[in-house]
């Protein structure tokens, strides 16, 4: 079978004469890769950057003739970054943490960023603004604040993290459960969630709200992982995602203390299968030195406290609050390896691949370059097993892992890797390889009639780190692992037309002074500052 | 006449953003809200500047077209083996993303002045990490406020009416009214000191070296400012408490900040020149707030211990945070110095003293800053943009710097101008040319174009991008 | 003749700062940086009014300064010199491996120098000889 590339989209046939031709026989060809939760761009990566020089010292990357210079490992710049994805195969990623003050910072390394189409999601679930409409029963005008907030950071979904706990965090607390109120604005994180969910939909985002659970990283957690799904589980249409747990293997721990913690992955793969309205990536960890980090300010600080390693903390006036802490997942470390576990429980034992995705959320359970160790697990028993010889005892006699045959299959991993993270993202042109999509694709130099990847697990891996070919909007930019071609890729961001744009200016330019110390026409970004600025069209019910 | 409002003030970090301008025939008439150095900029930013590229022919600077300028320019890059880019910290992002790209094209050195300022403090965040926060964080919630070897008052004069002390926030409220009352007594013994002093020729009113007790505002429960500080200055006057530390002493205080909140015994009656009762009670104070904050300037960071005066700092408050909130930040001086730390490193992994010389960025303050490399005298060319290094730098490294070929990029005419080989006269950003800078708290804002240059004045930006495009020409043609 | 050993600190001044921003080459600014703050008494120990010159030497150079007394006072054998090209002159360069010279808490002498001038900014420059000019 032929496909036929023309002005960056997949056409129907093209003249096969003039045309270039790329031989993909004998080969894998997916749609380009997307990953749905990375964090690459943005005022808590460099301050990650900035943080650990012992991070980069190891991993270099010369200047070539048609390269830039960067760092790798677990904090990558952002060139690096680019190249790094496009060499896998990927073609776009999703930046899921910006704090709205700072969007500015997270699209100028955005437009640093090559090879790859982006986006980036504004944290608004501790947004006073958000906080104080909600708690008034005032959906709509949320619904148009947010709208505003899209348009003036740039953003392209919901993100939530840890709701209610940030705010509480600006004094040094936290929220305990999905009821416990927020100091000062009484409202529970149930209240932000449900309240949020409906904005979502009022709005008719492409993608559902991207939430980071609460108590993530404690023990116990999955019960509260479970209350949050459940929470907006009649707010969701029939067959309609209307929630994204991110990085749930972080929100999956069974235990009443890190002594008995274990894994809570069978319980949210149950409550996952049976319903509809819930989305999930991975949040897989990986055995190596990493760099943590979040814009849940109070989890970093009991991460911090766990590790004793250095801590950053950035609070951000009105809005979130970030932390940052390096750290390293040890296979003898019980916890570690549960963790490492549960994440690959979660992505076997839920049955439809088109529910959960493969992340690592770099760099925090992992650096995204070791994502064809993850399908090499999500393939092979064997590769599972080798490395479970390898971890603590106690994990492993407590792993669900070894009662697990499921491999996936080459379609099921273009699924977990690209056409579900596009279409959980609504990214239509994305994630497919049919007639008016993206022309990004990705050869990988492995042919799935001879090899048995369950078997041959390593010839899998090294496929997938390097494409045989990267084509992104129809041009080679990547040929056996190697850049061929630099390209700068889009940022879109969702233009959400309301009706009463007018009246939120003014509301938020009244209040601007009072909430903010910067000035209202100093805030919002203007569609010129991005590089190639894509905007999604949306029109909204309010 | 128009009126130009929300443009951000290029002078220090702290960035102002709600001056207003009137202009008039494409000058800058009336400056509002800005404070002195703010006003002096926009109302006296072309007073001293050079309109024309200048070329050191025969030991004379003489006038030259752009293409010649950049000609020249581009020859001494090509030529040297190991040049130094540096300054940045007043130019826009948009011209550092250029400036590292050019470095890396020449295989040189950049650097920015974080390693005259704060580069002890990246040291020591990157060994033991930072709790901080946005200013606004500050503003809304803070009641205990720190300026620690730092004096606002004349290096960053509107902090503390927007950002601490006098502004008003939404758990917080201003305490401008007590510094009112409090500013009267100072004035009034202040009087009565000269009064009595010519009358009586002797200093009867001479304040006792150290205090004993914290005064009563200490132990109220509102807003209050602490200033540590080896001299007294307008901010210690502000305060309400000034705890006055011997020189080169800090870290001695720091730590002993540190045994006292962990409830350890000093058996010492003084440290670093304060009695330990008054110590005691500032860690009380500390330990007691609802969120605390400490501003620390360059006066720990040049002085013995550097890097050490800020771990210890920085550990202070991070273990303060066991007990209640407390954060911490660098008072960044240059208007863009944080955003040139920022663009360094999401572009080479690394915040500042960055050496390309092997084709990847590599870091290594102490080998690879400029100061190191110009004492040892290993550069062999120099690109200064938007700093002054010749007024600023230790005599031994401004005489190494000015020895060999030096290119100058620069609105104004400065010491560095004269020395220079090539200059060239920019655009003031932030008034001639726009971009986008970061507050000292990693908050990005635009820098606005109010008025057009001269014409022969162009922006940073496109200044080093020819500079960039004549290397690379250069190079393929010795290729 | 009586000599003083102080702890040198430099830094900024408004009237620097403001001085910064009319033009390195203006007089507000060579005013506001030449001038070597000091404790009135310490003043009064060298025999000094006022606006008398005096030198600061340090390891690392000497330099020619207006000495003025400090407005926030007491502040004993401390001397404070404004940012500029006159206190770079002895400043000491050695960084100790942090890349960071070190600018405040120097060890210095001061005494006066009633008879000596200040240097200008430009007899400053030029003792920056480029190599091979005269």
């Amino acid at each position: 079978m032929d496909i036929a590339i023309k002005d960056g989209k997949i056409v129907e046939k093209v003249d096969e004469k003039k045309a270039e031709v790329v031989d993909a026989s004998r080969m894998i060809v997916m749609p380009g890769g997307v990953d749905i939760h990375c964090h690459i761009a943005g005022a808590e990566v460099n301050s990650g950057r900035i943080l650990r020089p012992e991070d980069h010292f190891k991993d270099v990357e010369a200047k070539t003739a048609l390269t830039r210079s960067g760092v790798g490992y677990s904090i990558p710049s952002t060139f690096t970054t680019g190249y790094r994805y496009s060499r896998m195969g990927y073609t776009t990623v999703m930046n899921p943490s910006m704090p709205p003050l700072e969007a500015r910072h997270t699209h100028e390394e955005l437009d640093d960023t090559p090879m790859v189409d982006k986006a980036t999601y504004p944290l608004l679930g501790d947004w006073w603004f958000v906080l104080e409409h909600l708690r008034d029963g005032l959906l709509e005008e949320c619904a148009a604040h947010v709208a505003w907030m899209m348009s003036a950071t740039k953003g392209y979904a919901i993100k939530i993290v840890n709701p209610g706990g940030l705010e509480a965090w600006g004094f040094g607390r936290n929220v305990k459960n999905l009821d416990d109120p927020v100091r000062y604005f009484n409202i529970t994180p149930r209240e932000i969630l449900r309240g949020l969910c409906r904005v979502n939909k009022l709005l008719n985002m492409p993608h559902t709200i991207h939430v980071h659970t609460n108590n993530l990283g404690q023990p116990g957690n999955y019960l509260t992982t479970l209350e949050t799904m459940k929470c907006v589980e009649d707010l969701a249409e029939e067959g309609h995602p209307a929630i994204h747990i991110t990085h749930c293997q972080f929100s999956a721990f069974k235990g009443s203390d890190w002594g008995t913690m274990s894994s809570g992955a069978e319980e949210i793969a149950k409550y996952v299968n049976h319903h509809s309205h819930v989305t999930l990536d991975m949040g897989q960890v990986i055995f190596t030195d990493t760099t943590t980090m979040t814009a849940d300010g109070p989890f970093q600080y009991g991460l911090y406290q766990l590790s004793g390693n250095k801590w950053v903390n950035h609070d951000v006036e009105t809005e979130t609050s970030a932390g940052i802490v390096p750290f390293r997942y040890k296979r003898k470390s019980a916890v570690h390896a549960t963790q490492w576990s549960i994440a690959l429980e979660l992505a076997l034992l839920i049955k439809d691949p088109w529910k959960i995705y493969m992340t690592t959320d770099h760099p925090n359970g992992g650096p995204f370059t070791a994502y064809p160790h993850i399908i090499a697990w999500l393939m092979s028993g064997v590769a599972r097993k080798k490395t479970m010889s390898k971890i603590s005892k106690r994990a492993r006699r407590k792993s669900l892992l070894p009662s697990i045959a499921r491999e996936l299959g080459f379609y099921e991993i273009a699924i977990v890797t690209r056409a579900g993270q596009a279409k959980a993202l609504g990214l239509k042109q994305k994630g497919h390889l049919g007639v008016g999509a993206d022309a990004d694709v990705a050869v990988y130099d492995i042919n799935p009639e001879l090899v048995d990847p369950s078997k041959k697990y390593k010839t899998a891996r090294r496929a997938f780190k390097r494409a045989a070919y990267t084509i992104k909007g129809g041009e080679i930019v990547v040929k056996d692992g190697q850049i061929v071609r630099p390209v700068f890729g889009k940022t879109f961001w969702v233009d959400v037309k309301t009706s009463l744009p007018i009246e939120v200016n003014d509301d938020i330019k009244r209040k601007f002074r009072e909430y903010w110390t910067v000035e209202y026409e100093n805030y919002p970004i203007p569609d010129r500052f991005l590089h190639v600025p894509a905007p999604i069209p949306v029109k909204a019910e309010v | 006449m128009t009126v130009v409002t929300g443009v951000t003030c290029p002078v220090c970090g702290t960035f102002c953003d709600d001056i207003e301008l009137v202009v008039k025939d494409n000058v800058i008439t009336d400056v509002r809200n800005a404070c002195a150095m703010g006003a002096a900029k926009f109302l006296n930013y072309s007073t001293h500047r050079n309109l024309r590229p200048l070329v050191r022919k025969n030991g004379e600077l003489v006038e030259a077209s752009i293409d010649e300028a950049v000609k020249r320019a581009a020859e001494i890059l090509v030529d040297a083996t190991y040049p130094i880019l540096y300054g940045w910290s007043n130019t826009s992002c948009e011209a550092i993303r250029v400036g590292v790209e050019l470095t890396e094209e020449v295989g040189g050195v950049i650097d920015n002045t974080s390693t005259v300022c704060h580069g002890p403090s990246v040291l020591s965040i990157q060994d033991v990490g930072i709790a901080s926060c946005t200013l606004g964080q500050l503003r809304h919630r803070a009641d205990l406020i720190f300026y620690w070897a730092s004096n606002p008052w004349s290096a960053h004069p509107r902090h503390i009416e927007r950002y601490t002390m006098f502004s008003e926030g939404r758990f917080q409220k201003s305490a401008w009214r007590g510094y009112l009352s409090r500013l009267g007594g100072i004035m009034s013994r202040k009087r009565l000191r000269r009064a009595a002093n010519l009358v009586l020729r002797r200093d009867v009113f001479a304040t006792p070296e150290v205090e004993r007790r914290l005064p009563y505002s200490m132990f109220q429960k509102k807003r209050k400012m602490v200033v540590v500080d080896v001299r007294n200055t307008r901010t210690a006057e502000a305060a309400d408490y000034f705890l006055q530390v011997e020189p080169n002493k800090d870290y001695e205080l720091l730590q002993a900040f540190r045994m006292l909140i962990r409830d350890e015994e000093l058996d010492v009656s003084e440290v670093a020149g304060v009695p330990v009762e008054i110590l005691e009670e500032v860690a009380d104070v500390m330990v007691g707030c609802e969120l605390g904050i400490l501003f620390f300037g360059v006066g720990l960071t040049m002085s013995e211990g550097k890097l050490r005066n800020v771990d210890a700092a920085l550990n202070l408050t991070r273990d303060l945070n066991s007990h209640t909130k407390f954060l911490i930040m660098p008072m960044r001086g240059h208007f863009n110095v944080t955003g040139a730390d920022v663009v360094f490193a999401w572009q080479t992994g690394y915040p500042y003293a960055i050496d390309f010389s092997h084709g990847y960025p590599r870091y290594n303050p102490g080998e690879t800053s400029v100061i190191d490399i110009l004492c040892r005298d290993e550069a062999d060319a120099s690109l200064i943009i938007a700093s002054d290094p010749v007024a600023h730098f230790p005599q031994k490294a401004a005489q190494n710097l000015v020895k060999k070929p030096l290119i100058a990029i620069d609105p104004e005419v400065t010491p560095t101008t004269l020395m220079a080989d090539v200059v060239f006269p920019s655009a003031f950003v932030g008034i001639e040319a726009h971009g986008t800078a970061y507050r000292m708290d990693h908050v990005p804002l635009p820098l606005k174009k109010i008025v057009e240059p001269p014409k022969t004045c162009l922006p940073d930006t496109e200044i080093l991008q020819r500079i960039l495009h004549k290397v690379r020409k250069l190079r393929r043609e010795q290729n | 003749m009586p000599k003083l050993k102080v702890s040198l600190l430099t830094g900024r001044t408004i009237d620097q700062g403001k001085g910064k921003e009319m033009g390195k080459l203006s007089k507000e600014y060579s005013e506001s940086v030449v001038i070597c703050q000091m404790d009135p008494n310490d003043m009064k120990f060298l025999g000094i009014k006022e606006s008398t010159n005096v030198k600061v030497i340090t390891d690392f150079g000497s330099v020619v300064l207006k000495a003025v007394k400090s407005a926030r006072v007491p502040h004993p054998k401390v001397a404070f010199i404004p940012y500029g090209p006159w206190a770079s002159l002895i400043m000491n360069p050695r960084t100790h491996g942090t890349g960071m010279p070190s600018m405040k808490g120097i060890p210095a002498e001061i005494e006066p120098a009633p008879n000596e001038k200040v240097l200008s900014l430009h007899d400053l420059l030029g003792q920056f000889r480029k190599e091979g000019q005269p």
